[in-house]
């Protein structure tokens, strides 16, 4: 990594990001970018980079050739990826393999390698751009789409793409209320779940007395499902930083917090190498470039806490205390941390603010519909053909997320439910796939926007079991300082587990509401206030499945284990014994090329077969039916 | 195992000083010290109390609460599956009954020989390439039941 001087002055700083601008047009012809963010990483990236490094060499264009390495990309299906500019031709799926005809074919001799390129499930046709992939082309990436054009552990190669022009001009053409004017006029609402408007939030922070005063990035992104926050801070933790300082310089705080997840290593570390140079520059510290501005930047890890996440619970948290939310009001705006005010923004909003800086707040305005603005990133995971992260104008549609973006359900599977907000949020079912997604609608659903985890499921999705699984998380991550709370979640999870268990009883649905809204009504906090939601979203769509569960013993999914039993379809079986080899408890007997048999006294339902099969020959059924079957047919 | 391990409180100390004596940074104190000895040694929580005049039951309190920090001490090896949404809908809950088939251990637990551990974590923020397993820091992506007995062999002996 270069060394950067002190940067001492406005213009120094000026000079320097026009250097870098420049030098970014000056790059060599070819630029190879790896996405190497966690999930990258997990996917093997780093060989692939120290392939790329060979080959580059053992070719001898290490002039001609530049690599450079950055966050995730988003299109997480796809990894690990690389991108060749200027063509911006794009491969993926990479074996170190594949790097050698890379280098050879594509970057020496210019020719395009046609199986490295991205293959439409549906049409089968390549696509040579990122750009030319239905994935990208309904997304809108004013956050995301930066991580392919930096280095994050790079400070020079944020200037490059302009960077902290936009905390220049804050310092230097606006006043704090211009800054939070421009921040109200564009609509930008909290990214982080409840959509509280960020410019009120910073003029309520602002106005209330005192001198000291907080800025907090909340990185404590627990929702299961979502990792936009992960990848932004992994990616383009400049941006973040970035957003934090205009937003220091127009509250008046000198101190600020980055609190990100522990299960995050990459998210933190990215983050820490980013302030350590940062300091070293000069750009945060004392006497910021000569203009007597101080702001003082420090991370704080989490250590495995949901209820962290919530405001109050999070500034406990940095406090060095357990993490229990308290009563609000007061907000944190009047008193936050140590008794301070304090603004706490999550890390997607803050990464807007030097955009709406630089663009003005009709620009960010003219995106997304009349009350939510700008885009939002969701985390499309589960049974869905491309998943990854998508960068989305607000107003979209469901559909247009899972079938075009998404490409669908995976295996000709049925669509059955799109779960967002996280343990706060909801299942929608497919007739609700056409609602716009904006904070209102999907509140009036019965979800909530949440960070924006957006789990797909498919028909061999058990309701009752996702109900399950969330009142498990909510049970367990309760901090148990509310009474209706940690006691709500836990007797809906019994009562749940027990509809799962095939010892469900008339009367225990309508418990589950009264229960559900109890918890909801009695709580303080947010977990515990939206608690209900996971369980009354899923009873409002899905209440037959919940029926089938007590009334017919039946798991129409063939997921709940004690209402299930496996079971071999002859005439699928084609005896290939790849059952018979899973099998952990040698349940299933057969002889080669005959149709197998599970022994049910064996059998453990531990899934094995189902996963080993290629031929769909083994099927969960319900219990009861063979039970019958056994006594029709002696 | 080095159950009966003597704690070096040098450590402990140098740790605490890093952080200034500074009580606030509790939290961060413990996650030092248990990146030392991947857990919380009971002698290494008295020291904090000692040192920072706070309750040791504060301290204890802190160190429950958060799912991070474990008491106990942990196995050689451990493997941590991944238990978020997108995970879950993919088969999360049969891979860590695999592991724990596999291991002869529960969700929790540490075998008897100190050589593994087996962690849940609510979620890793890997969802686009799961079931995710880590092991020993290694991601191990698009896990199956088939899988296991392969991921485990890698940090066998």
């Amino acid at each position: 990594m270069k060394r950067i001087k002190k940067i001492k002055t406005i213009d120094e700083l000026k000079k320097l990001i026009e250097e870098q601008e420049l030098s970014r047009k000056q790059e060599p012809k070819k630029v190879i970018t790896v996405s190497s963010g966690t999930c990258g990483q997990a996917r093997g990236s780093l060989k692939v980079i120290e392939a790329l490094k060979k080959a580059i060499k053992a070719e001898g264009l290490e002039e001609k050739v530049k690599l450079r390495i950055t966050g995730c990309h988003g299109f997480c299906e796809a990894e690990p990826n690389i991108i060749i500019y200027p063509d911006g031709i794009f491969y993926q799926k990479l074996t170190p393999a594949d790097v050698r005809t890379i280098i050879k074919e594509t970057v020496a001799e210019g020719k395009i390698v046609e199986k490295l390129l991205y293959k439409d499930p549906q049409t089968g046709t390549r696509a040579v751009k990122e750009s030319d992939i239905p994935f990208y082309q309904k997304q809108k990436r004013i956050v995301l789409g930066d991580n392919v054009f930096v280095d994050p552990t790079s400070l020079l190669d944020y200037f490059s793409i302009g960077g902290f022009r936009s905390f220049l001009k804050a310092l230097t053409e606006l006043k704090p209320d211009d800054i939070i004017q421009t921040v109200k006029k564009s609509g930008l609402r909290g990214r982080g779940g409840a959509g509280f408007p960020t410019g009120v939030k910073w003029e309520a922070t602002r106005h209330s007395p005192g001198d000291i005063k907080y800025v907090i990035c909340n990185g404590d992104e627990g929702d299961p499902g979502a990792y936009m926050d992960r990848s932004v801070l992994e990616g383009n933790p400049y941006r973040v930083i970035e957003g934090m300082m205009i937003g220091a310089l127009a509250i008046g705080a000198k101190d600020g917090y980055i609190y990100v997840r522990d299960e995050y290593p990459l998210a933190v570390r990215h983050v820490t190498l980013a302030i350590d140079q940062l300091y070293k520059v000069g750009l945060l510290g004392k006497d910021i470039l000569g203009t007597g501005v101080t702001f003082d930047l420090h991370i704080a890890k989490g250590a495995g806490a949901f209820v962290c996440g919530e405001e109050t619970a999070l500034i406990a948290s940095i406090e060095g205390r357990v993490g229990e939310p308290r009563q609000r009001p007061p907000f944190p705006s009047v008193k936050g941390l140590w008794g301070k005010p304090t603004c706490i923004n999550n890390v997607e909003t803050w990464a807007n603010i030097p955009l709406i800086i630089k663009n003005g707040a009709d620009w960010f305005a003219s995106i997304g519909t009349d009350r939510s603005k700008g885009t939002k990133i969701f985390s499309l995971v589960g049974k869905i053909n491309n998943t990854g992260l998508v960068e989305v104008p607000m107003g979209i549609t469901l559909r247009e997320i899972i079938y075009d973006i998404g490409g669908g359900i995976p295996d000709g599977k049925a669509f059955k439910a799109v779960q967002t907000g996280g343990p706060s949020g909801g299942c929608l079912p497919a007739s609700l796939l056409d609602l716009p997604i904006d904070y209102e609608s999907l509140t009036g659903a019965g979800s909530i926007m949440g960070s924006g985890g957006m789990i797909v499921m498919d028909e061999k999705t058990c309701m009752v079991d996702v109900a399950m699984y969330f009142l498990n998380f909510l049970r367990d991550e309760s901090c148990g300082k509310c009474l209706s709370c940690r006691e709500g979640t836990q007797r809906m999870w019994e009562i749940v587990k027990d509809i799962s268990e095939g010892k469900g009883k008339p009367g225990d649905l309508e418990l589950l509401e009264e229960l559900a809204l109890a918890t909801k009504d009695a709580s303080m906090c947010g977990l515990g206030q939206t608690a209900a939601n996971p369980v009354l979203s899923a009873l409002r769509y899905f209440r037959d499945e919940f029926e089938a569960h007590i009334y017919e013993k039946r798991c129409p999914a063939g997921v709940c284990k004690s209402l299930i039993r496996y079971v071999v379809i002859p005439g699928k079986c084609t005896g290939c014994e790849a059952c018979k080899r899973a099998c952990p408890t040698q349940a299933i007997q057969g002889t080669r090329s005959q149709p197998h048999l599970i022994l049910y006294d064996k059998c453990i339902k531990c899934g094995a077969c189902l996963e080993a099969c290629h031929f769909e020959a083994i099927e969960a059924q319900r219990e009861e039916a063979i039970i019958i079957e056994k006594e029709v047919m002696p | 195992m080095s159950v009966n391990q003597t704690v070096n409180l040098d450590k402990v100390q140098e740790i605490i000083e890093r952080h200034g004596g500074n009580k606030s940074k509790l939290i961060s104190i413990l996650q030092d010290i248990q990146a030392v000895y991947h857990y919380l040694p009971a002698e290494a929580l008295k020291t904090i109390s000692r040192l920072l005049k706070i309750p040791l039951i504060d301290i204890v309190s802190v160190a429950t609460f958060y799912r991070a920090f474990s008491l106990k001490p942990r196995g050689k090896h451990v493997a941590t599956v991944c238990m978020g949404t997108a995970c879950h809908v993919r088969g999360a809950p049969k891979i860590l009954e695999e592991f724990e088939r596999q291991l002869q251990i529960k969700k929790g637990e540490t075998s008897k020989d100190g050589e593994w551990s087996l962690e849940s974590v609510a979620c890793l923020g890997c969802c686009a390439i799961g079931p995710v397993v880590v092991v020993d820091g290694d991601y191990h992506a698009h896990t199956s039941i088939r899988k296991v007995p392969n991921i485990l062999k890698k940090y066998r002996k």
